[in-house]
């Protein structure tokens, strides 16, 4: 009793002697809780003062118990090797980064007005095509692309909405401002980490998140369910929603599952729905049961063998008859792939101004397009400088960061460039911003991005704040899951 | 009101069986080696093959019949897919499938208890460590099967849940009986004799049944008959025959009715039927007519209504 008492009673370092954020260097780069000083930034100040508090032993120790809870919920994505199927949690750092309500404010309308200007780019592309005609856009950008969908044409959809769930990709440069690094207008990820990793904290930090301004997350399967009902086929007024994965190999499972419980609705598979008279309908225990609108989770290329990939599995044969006939919605619409491709994002501030009359709110990261002598050009002029990314893959796959890499590497990336010029885009690295990140028994800077999520139906609403992916390794600006990144709790405050 | 799809009834219903297998399971492996601690310990082990149908799955896999291979057959080896793991990996499989159907707290416990399992080597139970694997299976699934009831939202799901808990524990109650039985004609033991007794009580406390038995019949010497006629008949044991069919009925009759399915109507009849035979059954003249001939009827029927459960429902055949 006595060793313990007097074990108590040594000083916890306190938040005035150098607490848990004392000797946290953000090593020059913008920082998420500080900027560019040495302290908390205003709207973190608080959150910071309660840091400071915890010993790091503390921390480690409630971020063990949050990493074994997730284990036991199953909050993971899924890995395969050897056919061995290997769930991983996604891993979590227990230090949230905040969004200042009036920065939010800001990306929230830059998210809107991108998801508006990509919706209305689609229908006009599917449709018009003035864009096109008035030399906007390069009419091979758009025909040439592997994600345009012929059979979208002059099909109108619900409220001209194309993409119901957008995930933006934004990151914040050393100058401290942000910028959008990537579109994701098909069947975007990481919305249940969002929910759940508050649920996480708020169950393993009250201390942190009490009394705190924070803005709920909790309502997304709500707001999600009520904008898909708002593209229900006409007529409908109670329609059945159902959420469509390509089964529980998919990585991105474990998200599947969370949005269909979220909102109440069936997961299925394509082997559960059958099309009969273009009318889509589920396999109940009762029978057959009409189906009106389908989130679906299955990309365009297994979508339906009868118009797409005639060997996929996965789909739903007859699904796009239906479509046409107007018997299904389908979220998110077909062939939204043109707009949230990495040639395309070039354009979208000049589409911002052709369609809305309105500067981009968040700029773009500058880009250049190697399918354009002058890209090409300045690209190979500056391999060294430059993040080189091809545009047909995702996930962080393929790309060259030519300051990191050795002179053989980029010798191979400028022969895989030269070889085939227009599937690559160049952009200038951007030193991602940091936010203090609990490495082993230290508090480190580590890059972040953010991803926030846009929901439209009628109208869109974006769920304050969004995903923060966070590169674990020290040193690295890749922040994908596949590639080793983790997650944080982002708290819009205020 | 959104219907069930399919698939996911198939998907609660191998759940609730594949749980109700791995508790049994348990059971029968934990009796079992509390009452092998004598000479014919092998052959004991060799009952359990038997009693299972996996004498040629379990020569494939292991050169020597010993208890510790028939343990590690049955406990922990990912090979055979009636194995305990393999039961459990399964019945959690299945519950990921359902995961927004059913209650986080069913799906969490269900994770937890298959990631317990999951690491365990071949070498981890043996016959010194059996009963504590078996203590942590019983648990396992009895903190499932009790987080099921307070926590399953009762609509169809939770009715086919019921439904393939009560086929499921019909089918090893007679199973359990069906071995015992056939140690009997085999003259394994001398009937009365104090092995005997010994391997009623056993059978009795295999099914979870030993202080319901006691109640139903205080003092008396356990016979054959009485033992049987509990195991099959009492209406009010839980894990009885007739109480799982009964239960199983009470499924069935609640989709049909409460649910409103019109499908499964020849499984509901088929099961109606095989209940009043059953309560028309005299236990002296099963024993009479050989407890095996009835187990297989009894076998027979309860796969005949599963299959149309499939089909009807499932839409599987």
């Amino acid at each position: 009793m006595k060793k313990a008492a007097k074990k108590r009673a040594a000083p916890k370092t306190g938040a005035a002697s150098g607490g848990l954020l004392s000797s946290y260097d953000t090593g020059g780069y913008w920082c998420e809780l500080q900027g560019h000083s040495h302290h908390a930034l205003a709207a973190s100040a608080e959150l910071a003062r309660r840091l400071d508090s915890f010993s790091i032993s503390e921390l480690k120790k409630r971020s063990n118990a949050a990493t074994r809870e997730f284990m036991t919920l199953g909050v993971t994505f899924t890995v395969y090797s050897n056919r061995d199927q290997v769930d991983r949690i996604l891993p979590f750092d227990v230090i949230p980064r905040v969004i200042p309500a009036a920065e939010w404010e800001r990306l929230e309308r830059g998210v809107v007005q991108r998801v508006a200007a990509m919706n209305a780019f689609l229908g006009d592309i599917y449709g018009a095509q003035k864009a096109i005609k008035d030399g906007v856009v390069p009419a091979d950008l758009v025909f040439g692309n592997a994600n345009y969908r012929k059979e979208m044409q002059d099909l109108p959809v619900p409220h001209g909405t194309y993409i119901h769930v957008c995930g933006t990709d934004i990151v914040r440069g050393k100058d401290g401002r942000f910028r959008v690094l990537e579109d994701n207008g098909r069947t975007p990820s990481g919305v249940s980490y969002v929910v759940e990793n508050r649920h996480l904290m708020q169950r393993a930090f009250p201390d942190l998140v009490q009394d705190l301004p924070i803005r709920p997350v909790s309502n997304y399967g709500q707001k999600l369910a009520e904008a898909l009902s708002q593209i229900a086929p006409a007529g409908v007024s109670d329609p059945q929603i159902v959420l469509l994965s390509p089964g529980s190999f998919n990585s991105a499972y474990f998200e599947h599952i969370f949005l269909a419980r979220e909102m109440g609705v069936p997961l299925v598979e394509g082997r559960d729905l059958v099309v009969e008279a273009d009318k889509v309908f589920m396999k109940t225990v009762g029978g057959m049961a009409p189906v009106h609108v389908i989130y679906r989770r299955l990309n365009d290329d297994f979508l339906d063998p009868e118009v797409f990939r005639p060997d996929s599995m996965l789909g739903v044969a007859g699904l796009m008859r239906a479509y046409r006939k107007g018997n299904i919605a389908l979220a998110n619409a077909v062939g939204t792939g043109v707009a949230d491709d990495k040639a395309i994002y070039a354009y979208l501030p000049r589409l911002i101004r052709y369609y809305l009359g309105e500067e981009a709110i968040i700029d773009n990261v500058e880009t250049h397009i190697c399918r354009e002598p002058e890209g090409l050009k300045f690209t190979l002029d500056r391999m060294d400088e430059l993040v080189v990314k091809p545009v047909g893959e995702s996930g962080g796959y393929g790309v060259v960061i030519g300051p990191r890499v050795s002179k053989r590497e980029l010798a191979e990336a400028r022969d895989k460039l030269t070889a085939n010029p227009s599937n690559f885009i160049s952009q200038p690295m951007i030193e991602l911003s940091v936010s203090p990140t609990l490495c082993g028994r230290t508090i480190e800077p580590r890059h972040v991005d953010l991803r926030p999520f846009a929901v439209t139906g009628q109208s869109t609403w974006v769920l304050p704040g969004g995903l923060t992916r966070v590169a674990l390794r020290k040193g690295s600006l890749i922040v994908n899951s596949s590639q080793g990144g983790g997650s944080k709790d982002t708290w819009v405050l205020g | 009101m959104a219907r069930l799809l399919a698939r996911f009834a198939d998907c609660v219903f191998w759940t609730a069986r594949y749980v109700e297998r791995s508790i049994s399971l348990a059971r029968v492996l934990d009796v079992n080696q509390a009452y092998s601690q004598d000479a014919k310990g092998n052959r004991n082990w060799q009952s359990i093959l038997t009693f299972y149908a996996d004498e040629e799955r379990f020569a494939e896999l292991y050169k020597q019949l010993s208890a510790d291979a028939v343990i590690a057959f049955y406990t922990t080896d990912p090979r055979n897919l009636a194995s305990i793991r393999s039961c459990l990996r399964q019945a959690r499989e299945n519950a990921r499938t359902i995961r927004p159907l059913i209650s986080t707290e069913m799906w969490s416990q269900l994770n937890a208890l298959h990631r317990k399992i999951k690491p365990l080597k071949a070498s981890s139970v043996t016959s010194k460590t059996l009963s504590n694997f078996a203590t942590l299976v019983k648990e396992g699934c009895q903190t499932h099967v009790g987080i099921t009831m307070e926590t399953f939202y009762r609509d169809e799901a939770y009715h086919f849940y019921m439904l393939g808990q009560q086929l499921e524990r019909a089918d090893q109650t007679t199973r359990l009986l069906d071995v015992k039985f056939a140690q009997l004609r085999a003259g394994a033991t001398e009937m009365g004799s104090a092995t005997d007794v010994s391997q009623w009580n056993a059978l009795l406390r295999a099914a979870a049944g030993f202080q319901a038995y006691r109640r139903r019949h205080p003092v008396t010497a356990m016979s054959p008959q009485s033992v049987a006629h509990f195991l099959l008949l009492n209406p009010m044991f839980p894990r009885s025959l007739l109480c799982a069919v009964n239960g199983a009925n009470d499924a069935l009759n609640a989709l049909r009715r409460e649910a409103g399915l019109t499908t499964g109507a020849r499984a509901q009849k088929r099961l109606r039927a095989f209940q009043s035979a059953l309560m028309d059954l005299d236990i002296d003249e099963i024993m009479a007519r050989g407890m095996d001939e009835a187990m297989d009827w009894v076998q027979r029927e309860l796969n005949e209504i599963g299959d149309l459960v499939t089909k009807e429902f499932f839409g599987r055949s």
